[in-house]
């Protein structure tokens, strides 16, 4: 019966968004402006009890999955009793049609808080916005409601439900798909905001102030899911790489370059009334690249574990709401955009000018991506297989990559509107000196590649430049906003500093080891002490003990182990970790020879973890801005509140 | 260039600096891409056309029944790609993915040696049931029992 109520709620949540939509646009094409408030006012409760709807909808999915209920199709194909309880839970969204429920209920949730909070703008480009997100919005109900129904019945039940991929039976999947969805989630209202403001032709700093929280949320939890599914594929798939560029992490990384560019752009508009068409542009194409990323990674026209069913239908489907969305924004764009008045004008040689050449470079690295990630399906309809990896992506990429972080580590050290480079030639002097010292020093002492070598210097000078902004003022005065940025930035060398490192100074070993036998990689000595059976809550494994000392240090035991789950029957690798401040120890058991002796992986990846470290560094930047411009934000409300008052008490 | 822009001229400067960079983008990109993406082949395709030596391409078939070896170091393996009309021998140094076994289809990313074996980098075979490498899904039926008969004789 609950399974019922929850299809209920979702009906009725759908009906809603036709409720919000068409309200919507009523109300801003009606010229009786008398007549068009009633319908107006219909717009923001529907668009918050679509949230309620929404919300209870997939509480109850969730419940469903919480206690294993088999009459249940969806349950009985991805669940099993026999599964911890945080994974039945997270299960309820480890497959297709759970994940786009949650998908939309995170959408609906967002829009029901923008009609409850949202005052900044003139109400009817609010309309507007709420009615472009209900349209968003009732595709994704219609994909729900007719072609991946949640809460179809099994009838007769499933003695036991068929279990999930073991590769997803990981903690990392209770969090990894919602933050991702946020960021989409937050792209597609950022996405509404451009076309209510396009809509109405009101392209201004206030519209851009309200975007910009929901683009700095998208961007911290974009950020914060690929350098999540980044850890998780080094330490779950057992290969010892970081990112593989499959076309499922660009699929994430488009959406995030799209949305640092929007970033950026919407920041010029808020604070310069500069950007304005670009700003719209860049919401449009950010909600785009969410939008072919979903339908890459769930239309089954790439083959991995977020694949969760090849149906021709589904992928059409998707396909079919992509034209429509980014078809008719690009076509309102281009009826549209001649109209958008031109904003503020600056010199090249400005904030401004630096943030454009940001936006264009990364806007060129998002095209190299998204070209060579369609590239083999383009080829697949002339019959060509290829495969497009690291060899195209990092030295392409590279070329405006590198020039972007020269820009980045220059660009906020400039005045808005006009300056010159003679004004900071001190600042710039010292960050060239500081870089090619790094570069030249880098290069003398060790033999790496081109790429690294750059990467490593460039990284050195970047996380000076971060903190640069910051001379001569007072700490405690700089806003939450300026430390956000000085943050994100030193994140970018952080993260930088340990990709190039990673690349550079990897060692690796891999042999067949006898018990006792000992096997050098890097400043490590390992150990063979043992192979041993163990057993968890739905696998087994063998587990090798091994001790591993450093420089001859007291030695610290690590147990990779090779698993295999019964339900569905499938082995992984678990592979072990041992961190240390400057890098980590990576260990894999492989099989065991004829002879005896057991196959080892060994790596020893030197500051490997700053990767991860500077993602979270810049998802804390972009955190400390948001902090800062939303409590900026309510100040001002609170002023004008007061000020409102006041006059009304004198008059 | 301290002044600012001319009214009329900036936004056209500012388009085409952007048009300019991605046409530049896409540019290099396709050119790259001609050049650096790997192809895939079947068994009989790099008989009739084999790849240069040297060069970046994916082996894709069924592992041969009987053919895999493990050398004395213990890690590396050798065996035989088919597809039941052409045979390439492998060698991988690593540890194997869980689903590779004799009998069940692979594909190797790698390239050639001049002396004709294909040395690979990386195996990817089955994951599960339902996670097949995409390029094998495409081997027709026929292909399939070709393969298979041909390594049961």
């Amino acid at each position: 019966m609950i399974a019922e109520f929850g299809l209920a709620a979702l009906w009725l949540a759908g009906a809603l968004a036709a409720l919000q939509l068409l309200a919507g646009v009523l109300a801003l094409t009606m010229r009786d402006a008398e007549g068009a408030a009633p319908i107006a006012a219909l717009v923001r409760p529907s668009a918050v009890v679509q949230g309620v709807l929404a919300t209870c909808s997939f509480g109850i999915l969730v419940l469903l999955f919480g206690e294993t209920d088999l009459s249940v199709k969806l349950v009985a194909e991805n669940s099993h009793s026999e599964k911890p309880l945080i994974f039945k839970l997270a299960g309820a969204w480890g497959n297709h049609e759970g994940s786009m429920l949650m998908w939309v209920t995170i959408m609906s949730l967002a829009g029901g808080l923008i009609a409850l909070i949202e005052r900044r703008l003139p109400e009817r480009t609010l309309i507007a916005t709420l009615a472009a997100q209900a349209f968003v919005g009732l595709g994704f109900y219609a994909f729900l409601l007719f072609s991946s129904n949640p809460f179809e019945r099994l009838d007769p039940p499933a003695q036991e439900g068929l279990g999930l991929n073991p590769l997803l039976q990981d903690i990392g999947l209770a969090f990894h798909p919602p933050t991702l969805y946020f960021g989409y989630v937050g792209l597609s209202i950022a996405f509404s905001f451009a076309v209510g403001a396009l809509l109405t032709r009101q392209v201004t700093p206030d519209f851009a102030r309200a975007m910009r929280p929901w683009v700095l949320g998208a961007w911290i939890f974009l950020t914060l899911g690929i350098t999540a599914g980044s850890y998780w594929a080094y330490y779950e798939l057992g290969w010892g790489g970081w990112w593989f560029w499959d076309p499922v992490e660009n699929a994430s990384l488009m959406p995030w370059l799209a949305a640092t560019a929007l970033l950026h752009s919407a920041s010029v508009l808020a604070a310069r009334d500069a950007l304005r068409a670009w700003t719209i542009m860049l919401g449009v194409v950010a909600f785009s690249m969410s939008m072919i990323g979903t339908f890459l990674v769930r239309s089954g026209i790439l083959t991995s574990v977020h694949t969760f069913a090849v149906d021709p239908e589904r992928g059409a489907f998707i396909l079919v709401l992509l034209a429509i969305y980014i078809g008719g924004a690009l076509t309102l764009f281009a009826l549209r955009a001649g109209t958008v008045a031109e904003g503020e004008r600056f010199a090249i040689t400005s904030r401004e000018g630096a943030l454009v050449v940001n936006n264009v470079a990364l806007s060129a690295i998002l095209a190299i991506v998204l070209l060579g990630t369609l590239y083999p399906l383009l080829t697949e309809a002339f019959g060509v297989k290829v495969s497009v990896g690291p060899p195209y992506f990092n030295p392409v990429s590279a070329i405006f990559f590198i020039p972007m972080l020269v820009v980045l580590a220059a660009g906020p050290l400039l005045r808005w509107r006009r300056d010159s480079l003679r004004r900071v030639r001190i600042e710039l002097a010292m960050l060239a000196a500081v870089t090619l010292a790094a570069l030249a020093a880098v290069a003398a002492s060790t033999a790496i590649g081109l790429l690294p070598l750059l990467g490593m210097a460039l990284a050195i000078g970047l996380a000076l430049a971060s903190f640069m902004p910051l001379k001569g003022r007072s700490l405690r005065r700089v806003p939450l906003a300026t430390w956000g940025m000085a943050v994100a930035h030193f994140g970018v060398a952080v993260a930088l500093f340990g990709m190039a490192c990673e690349s550079a100074f990897t060692q690796e070993r891999l042999l067949a080891a006898r018990m006792g036998e000992t096997a050098a990689v890097g400043p490590w000595k390992i150990k063979l002490e043992g192979v041993e059976p163990v057993a968890g809550p739905n696998w087994t494994a063998l587990e090798a003990r091994l001790s591993a000392s450093y420089q001859g240090g007291a030695p610290v035991e690590i147990a990779p182990q090779s698993r295999s789950f019964w339900a569905p029957p499938q082995q992984t690798s678990e592979a072990a970790l041992l961190t240390r401040w400057n890098g980590q120890l990576y260990a894999v058991i492989g099989e065991e020879g004829e002879d005896g002796r057991w196959q080892l992986r060994l790596w020893w990846k030197p500051f490997v973890t700053m990767i991860w470290y500077g993602g979270l560094l810049i998802a804390l930047g972009g955190l400390l801005a948001l902090v800062g411009r939303v409590s900026a934000d309510l100040r001002r409300r609170h002023v004008r509140a007061r000020v409102a008052v006041r006059r009304g008490e004198a008059q | 260039m301290s002044s600012l822009l001319k009214a009329k001229h900036q936004r056209l400067v500012l388009v085409l600096l952007a048009l300019a960079a991605l046409i530049g983008a896409g540019l290099l990109a396709m050119w790259a891409l001609r050049n650096q993406a790997s192809y895939f082949y079947v068994p009989s395709e790099m008989a009739a056309n084999p790849p240069t030596p040297g060069q970046a391409v994916r082996l894709g078939g069924m592992v041969e029944a009987g053919s895999l070896k493990t050398e004395p170091d213990g890690v590396t393996i050798r065996f035989v790609v088919g597809d039941g009309e052409a045979r390439v021998p492998v060698r991988y140094s690593g540890i194997v993915p869980d689903l590779f076994v004799e009998g069940s289809g692979v594909v190797a990313e790698g390239r050639m040696e001049p002396d004709g074996t294909f040395v690979a980098d990386n195996l990817l075979a089955k994951h599960d049931e339902n996670y097949v490498p995409r390029e094998l899904q495409d081997m027709t039926e026929a292909q399939k029992r070709a393969a298979v008969e041909d390594t049961t004789k």
